[in-house]
């Protein structure tokens, strides 16, 4: 079966990069599901939102936070370039929680920061 | 005698301690450049993926307009972003960037343009104050450890100003100056434009750019891309110029050891000639002495 190269970066590392079997991400506009053979497509993540990845050996869903960004899909090569990425293992779940109550006290005016807050906590696998 | 003998042990402990200190700041500059070289090496694939989506959104839509892809003659200010170090140590590292920024202003005013320098760290800071030259923002704490944060926080500064029209204090172009890290020995000041954007076309010939489809549209990826790609910029600025300062400082402070140990050697010599004079007058007098009291004894 074909799979897709995946390449999940941000500009300080490389997060996350292998052969996947399926991935789903958020735009502005609503959830997108890629599957190989998918026709190229530059979209805008939508800030504060998870990315989720099927990798290709083994069928746990890889997920992870992403802030401000994009993704390409071009020959079944698909890139994610956010500015603020970090995978659902990697998220210290407390330091999430803090943020979110911070971000909720600050109230309206810090919308990003809260969704950023709560993707974090989703890609950990939190209830958020 | 006894005193130079004195004076010249006591220069050689201070020397000797002066050598161990830079030896030390040479040993910690190396650490962190092979660190600085790997952060520019992680920055790497972000780069050159956010440049390959602009160049193609660009490629397929020639003619698209954006407010950051666009020229601004009627605006006459230009940003001079100078990124200096913090702390020095660093030989003529700062001196250098400096000296770019001033020949680049001073082609600016005779084009006759008005440049507004905004700095980043303490060296260059500090030259501008002292010399009562106004600056538009200044930035410290970060040019000696750059991250992504801090590259975003002087993007954003940078196109809200190129945004804003010459009343309103902002500026029309933006230019910056770094240091480029060309390997260990070499590290040039050099003068880029970031804004208004003209995004480098890559290098690999006969690749076409895929059609994209843009989602929602492609204006809106532009916007987003476009302020993306300029602090993708920043941050790789930052990146080499930091690499390129402790480069700096292992070769100011390799050079600063080698000396002091020449000196050791100087000193050591000047001491040892000294012992053995003292000693040679010492048994000159001793015989003398001896002889003069044979001399008058014997009668």
């Amino acid at each position: 079966m074909a799979t897709l190269k995946v390449g999940l970066v941000s500009p300080e590392r490389e997060v996350w990069s292998g052969e996947a079997k399926m991935v789903v991400a958020q735009t502005i506009e609503g959830e997108l599901g890629i599957l190989p053979g998918h026709a190229p497509v530059l979209g805008v993540l939508l800030d504060g939102s998870v990315v989720k990845i099927q990798p290709a050996e083994d069928g746990e869903w890889v997920t992870a936070m992403v802030g401000s960004g994009f993704f390409s899909i071009a020959n079944d090569e698909v890139s994610i370039l956010a500015e603020q990425a970090e995978l659902g293992a990697e998220v210290n779940v407390a330091e999430a929680r803090k943020a979110l109550e911070e971000a909720r006290a600050a109230g309206q005016a810090d919308a990003t920061a809260e969704r950023r807050a709560r993707a974090r906590l989703r890609a950990a696998g939190q209830d958020a | 005698m006894a005193a130079q003998l004195r004076q010249l042990r006591q220069r050689i402990r201070s020397v000797k301690s002066t050598a161990k200190i830079t030896r030390a700041q040479e040993m910690i500059a190396t650490s962190r450049i092979v660190k600085a070289q790997q952060a520019v090496e992680a920055s790497k694939p972000y780069a050159d993926q956010i440049t390959r989506a602009l160049s193609a959104l660009i490629s397929h839509h020639v003619g698209i307009k954006h407010p950051l892809l666009t020229e601004q003659p009627e605006d006459k200010r230009s940003a001079v972003l100078v990124i200096t170090s913090d702390r020095g140590f660093a030989g003529g590292y700062n001196a250098n960037v400096i000296r770019e920024a001033e020949s680049l202003i001073t082609a600016l005013r005779e084009q006759g343009r008005e440049p507004v320098p905004y700095v980043i760290g303490n060296k260059g800071i500090t030259w501008y104050r002292f010399r009562n030259r106004e600056m538009a923002a200044e930035w410290r704490g970060i040019s000696d450890r750059p991250d992504f944060a801090s590259a975003e926080r002087v993007g954003r500064r940078l196109t809200e100003d190129f945004l804003k029209s010459d009343a309103e204090g902002g500026v029309g172009e933006i230019h910056v100056v770094y240091t480029e890290f060309v390997s260990m020995l070499t590290q040039r000041a050099q003068v880029r434009r970031l804004l208004p954007v003209e995004v480098v076309e890559s290098t690999e010939p006969d690749v076409v750019p895929p059609a994209y489809d843009f989602e929602p549209s492609p204006e809106a990826a532009l916007d987003l891309l476009l302020p993306n790609y300029i602090e993708s910029r920043i941050y790789h600025m930052l990146l080499q110029s930091a690499a390129s300062y402790h480069a700096s400082v292992r070769r100011a402070m390799k050079s600063a050891t080698d000396n002091a140990n020449e000196l050791l050697g100087v000193y050591t010599r000047q001491m040892n000639q000294a012992r053995q004079a003292a000693i040679t007058q010492e048994i000159s007098e001793i015989v003398g002495g001896a002889e003069a009291l044979a001399d008058s004894g014997g009668e």
